[in-house]
């Protein structure tokens, strides 16, 4: 992993794309952002797990973020990374998205807090919403993404 | 001083020495004029005092340090062993282990002070001796000079306390040599400091200008973290005089005073260390001017630590040649990348491809070689586990009233060491069951026309890729007859059933939850949480437990558990082009069935082999698996065995025997039972393990 290189005031957010819209991962928790490769299927888990990929000899659960927000699956194309995320150590898992884009630094005033709104199905997974070059980034909840646990 | 650091070690040795003075007390109960024995546990006992003064752990300290006075006193033939005094020994050694335990998981020995038995012990020693039971910790200080001062009293002499290890009075004592001085001193730091790490510092600074300091207290890191109240103590190696070092402290801003003394010599520290009764005050002290009015800033007992989480990792004691083995290997494996390295920068083409086999053949039996040697690293002889069970053993005896005697062998068969964790509960309890109603009472025992004493043994041995550990005994084994009256009664089966089971069935019925054979529920058994929990943890760890019993001649349970569970040896399949791993010990054959040999029992299929009727398990339907277009004729059966159910495993293909690396699928994924793991394949694709205990 590259050295943090994180500044007084801001958070570092890699910013992914998933369809049209933009989405910021806080950068401490991003372990590695790897290629798609081959995803072994496990069955009978949660609808929204792929499967596990073998990353360099561990066994890695991996997620779809489509799936997690209740869009639906398309062809990955080239550009789709799976970001193998680790919020706490021996832990890791892997989270598929269709394109990587960029690093970002957001102040605290560029970033604007959401109200929870309980009709909105994926609201709880965002935690605010960057502004960043006239863009908007949603800013995941990561542990609300990952943490819950569905039964399927 | 900080010493979490040793408490790993500490705990460790600890361990061993109670341990091992459990192991000597019994041969000492046996034959009490055994001298090498009671020098042995002395030695024992002493290590453990010292260890326990080092780390602070003052109670305990104090026990073993009672403890050690009774031994002394039988070593120099004061007193005779009696089995009371075997008694009390045994009663502070488990309030010892008890302190252990406490240290373990909070790194404080607790606050129990084992009165009783420390009381015990000195009034054993008091009527063997006729002298007075001797408390160190209560003594009063030698007070050679009675020129201290109030002040002095407040300002403790910290230093004095402080527990100075083997190293650093070795350095003291070449510091005479060289003709320097030793000065042990606490210095107080004003109350109303507000930088006192920053002051503490300069003293330091300061001191280590005129002379080197051995040990502080608390430790400088502690010190640097501000981890300390307004005193701190250290011992100081210098050329300087008294006066200078004191000066020299003194010129630190805001030092409330310092209390010090010339140490002369060793002797006096290492006694401090060991009984902590004598103390020669030396020193010369002036009133300081601040002092008395300032509050007593002494009397502030350590700093209230929140109680440490459980410091200690899991670790395990490895034999250095092991440790070399594994070393050997791991170069050779150098080696072997570097030929490959070369080879491929060889011109030749033909020349390479040669190599390159060669080279990979050589890899092939290093990294073959290298497996077995990490596994070996994780292999612990079960003596840890068992040796304690000879004290236990004996206690139950005592307690039962019955006698009895415990022969193991095989203890240095090894385990992988988390099995070793969990398997000893299993055992003593099944120990215990042989103790309690396997061996008949000694009267009766003598009128069958057995040995009075009952033998209770415990086996173990290696079979193949499994461990087997045999507990029995030679007492009445178990009375079918009986036990089949008990489940009716119980309605765990109805009479007509009782009819049609075989023995071995009706055995299998004492491993139900809530059966429990003892006529009357006694300490040590009977409230029926006992086999039925032996099977589970033994299943749990992939074992299984069998009972061999012979009415009149003993009884004895038969447990086999596999050599490691990080690597196991299974079968391959492949499942619409899936790959799945099913463990080969579950296995039990391989049938080619056609499809018109499929019937239906209930609606469900089943296949007729040798006169067993077994369930057919589409695992296609199961693992959501497409199912294949076209049926074909004949069918691959994996038929697999729990216990004595049996279940057969419909695949697609099998690929082989393979030797796998489970590995666990991670706690995001809400786990299907089915699915018990993961492992790597040779391609570095994934396979799933099936667990196929839960298909039955």
């Amino acid at each position: 992993m590259e050295e943090n290189k994180v500044g007084l005031e801001g958070i570092q957010y890699i910013v992914v794309k998933i369809g049209s819209e933009q989405y910021g991962i806080d950068i401490k928790y991003v372990d590695n952002i790897v290629r798609l490769q081959k995803i072994t299927r496990v069955p009978k888990i949660q609808n929204y797990f792929k499967g596990v990929i073998n990353l360099r000899g561990e066994i890695v659960p991996v997620m779809s973020l489509r799936l997690k927000m209740n869009q639906a699956e398309n062809e990955y194309t080239n550009a789709a990374r799976i970001i193998i995320l680790k919020l706490e150590p021996q832990a890791a898992i892997g989270m598929i998205v269709d394109e990587v884009k960029e690093v970002v630094t957001l102040d605290e005033d560029e970033i604007e807090k959401v109200v929870y709104n309980a009709k909105e199905e994926n609201a709880g997974y965002i935690i605010g919403i960057g502004k960043h070059e006239g863009e908007l980034i949603s800013l995941l909840d990561l542990n609300a993404v990952i943490g819950e646990k569905e039964n399927v | 001083m900080d010493t979490s650091q040793y408490l790993e070690i500490f705990i460790d040795e600890t361990k061993e020495h109670l341990q091992n003075l459990n192991e000597q007390l019994l041969v000492l109960e046996k034959e009490p004029d055994n001298a090498d024995t009671i020098n042995e546990i002395f030695r024992a006992a002493h290590s453990l005092k010292g260890m326990a003064g080092t780390m602070g752990y003052k109670r305990m300290q104090r026990l073993t340090h009672d403890t050690e006075n009774v031994f002394s006193e039988i070593r120099n033939g004061k007193m005779k062993v009696s089995a009371g005094l075997i008694d009390t020994l045994f009663q502070s050694l488990d309030a010892l282990e008890g302190y252990l335990e406490n240290i373990q998981q909070t790194a404080d020995e607790g606050t129990d002070d084992h009165e009783p038995i420390i009381k015990q012990l000195n009034e054993i020693l008091a009527s063997a001796t006729g002298a007075a039971p001797v408390t160190p910790t209560t003594a009063p200080v030698a007070e050679e000079k009675k020129q201290e001062t109030e002040a002095d009293e407040k300002l403790a002499r910290k230093y004095k306390k402080m527990k100075l290890e083997e190293h650093e009075l070795t350095a003291m004592s070449e510091a005479y040599k060289k003709n320097m001085s030793v000065y042990g001193m606490t210095v107080h730091i004003q109350e109303s400091c507000i930088l006192k790490a920053a002051r503490a510092f300069l003293v330091f600074k300061a001191l280590e200008e005129i002379g080197e300091i051995i040990v502080s207290e608390p430790s400088v890191q502690d010190i640097e973290d501000e981890k300390f109240d307004f005193d701190f103590s250290l011992y100081l190696i210098t050329q300087a005089e008294q006066e200078k070092v004191k000066t020299v402290v003194k010129s630190v801003s805001e030092i409330e005073d310092v209390v010090m003394e010339k140490i002369e010599n060793t002797e006096s520290l290492s006694d401090s260390v060991e009984t902590k009764t004598e103390e020669k005050p030396e020193i010369k002290e002036e009133k300081p001017a601040q002092a008395a009015a300032q509050a007593a800033p002494t009397k502030q007992a350590a700093p209230a630590k929140q109680p440490a989480k459980p410091v200690v990792n899991r670790t395990v004691r490895v034999d250095i040649e092991k440790l070399d083995a594994l070393m050997n290997q791991v170069s050779e494996l150098i080696i072997a990348k570097n030929s490959l390295v070369s080879i491929s920068s060889t011109e030749s083409a033909e020349a390479t491809l040669q190599g390159l086999h060669e080279q990979i053949e050589y890899l092939e039996r290093i990294t073959t070689n290298l497996h077995e040697s990490v596994m070996k690293v994780r292999m612990v002889p079960i003596e840890s586990v068992v040796s304690r069970f000879p004290r236990m053993i004996r206690d139950i005896s005592k307690k039962l009233n019955k006698k009895m005697e415990l022969y193991m062998t095989g203890e240095d068969t090894e385990l992988d060491r988390t099995v070793i964790d969990e398997i000893g509960d299993p055992l003593m309890h099944l120990l215990r069951n042989s103790a309690d109603h396997g061996l008949e009472a000694n009267d009766v025992r003598v009128q069958r026309g057995k040995e009075e004493v009952g033998s209770i043994f415990l086996n173990a041995y290696q079979e193949g890729n499994n461990v087997i550990i045999e507990v029995g005994d030679d007492g009445n084994g178990i009375d079918v007859e009986s036990v089949k009256a008990k489940g009716i009664e119980r309605g765990i089966i109805t009479p007509e059933q009782a009819e049609t089971m075989t023995d071995k069935d009706i055995i299998g019925l004492l491993f139900m939850p809530s059966f429990s054979m003892a006529k009357k529920v006694s300490d040590l058994s009977g409230r029926g949480v006992g086999l039925d929990v032996v099977k589970s943890k033994i299943e749990s760890l992939g074992g299984d437990v069998e009972v061999k019993t012979k009415l009149g001649e003993g009884t004895t349970f038969v447990i086999r558990l596999p050599l490691t569970l990080a690597i196991i040896q299974a079968l391959m399949v492949e499942l619409g082009g899936e790959k799945y791993a099913i463990s080969l010990s579950t296995i039990q054959t391989i049938e080619d069935i056609s499809v018109s040999d499929i019937k239906y029992v209930q609606s469900k299929e089943v296949i007729h082999i040798r006169g067993a009727v077994i369930p057919i398990i589409r695992l296609d339907k199961i693992l959501d698996i497409e199912p294949r277009e076209e049926e074909p004729e004949n069918l691959t059966v994996v038929i697999i065995k729990k216990g004595d159910k049996q279940a057969g495993l419909v695949v697609d293909n099998l690929i082989g025997q393979q030797e796998i690396v489970i590995k666990s699928l991670g706690k995001y994924i809400d786990n299907t039972k089915i699915i018990s793991g993961a492992t790597i394949l040779g391609d570095g694709e994934v396979a799933l393990i099936l667990d196929t205990n839960v298909l039955i």
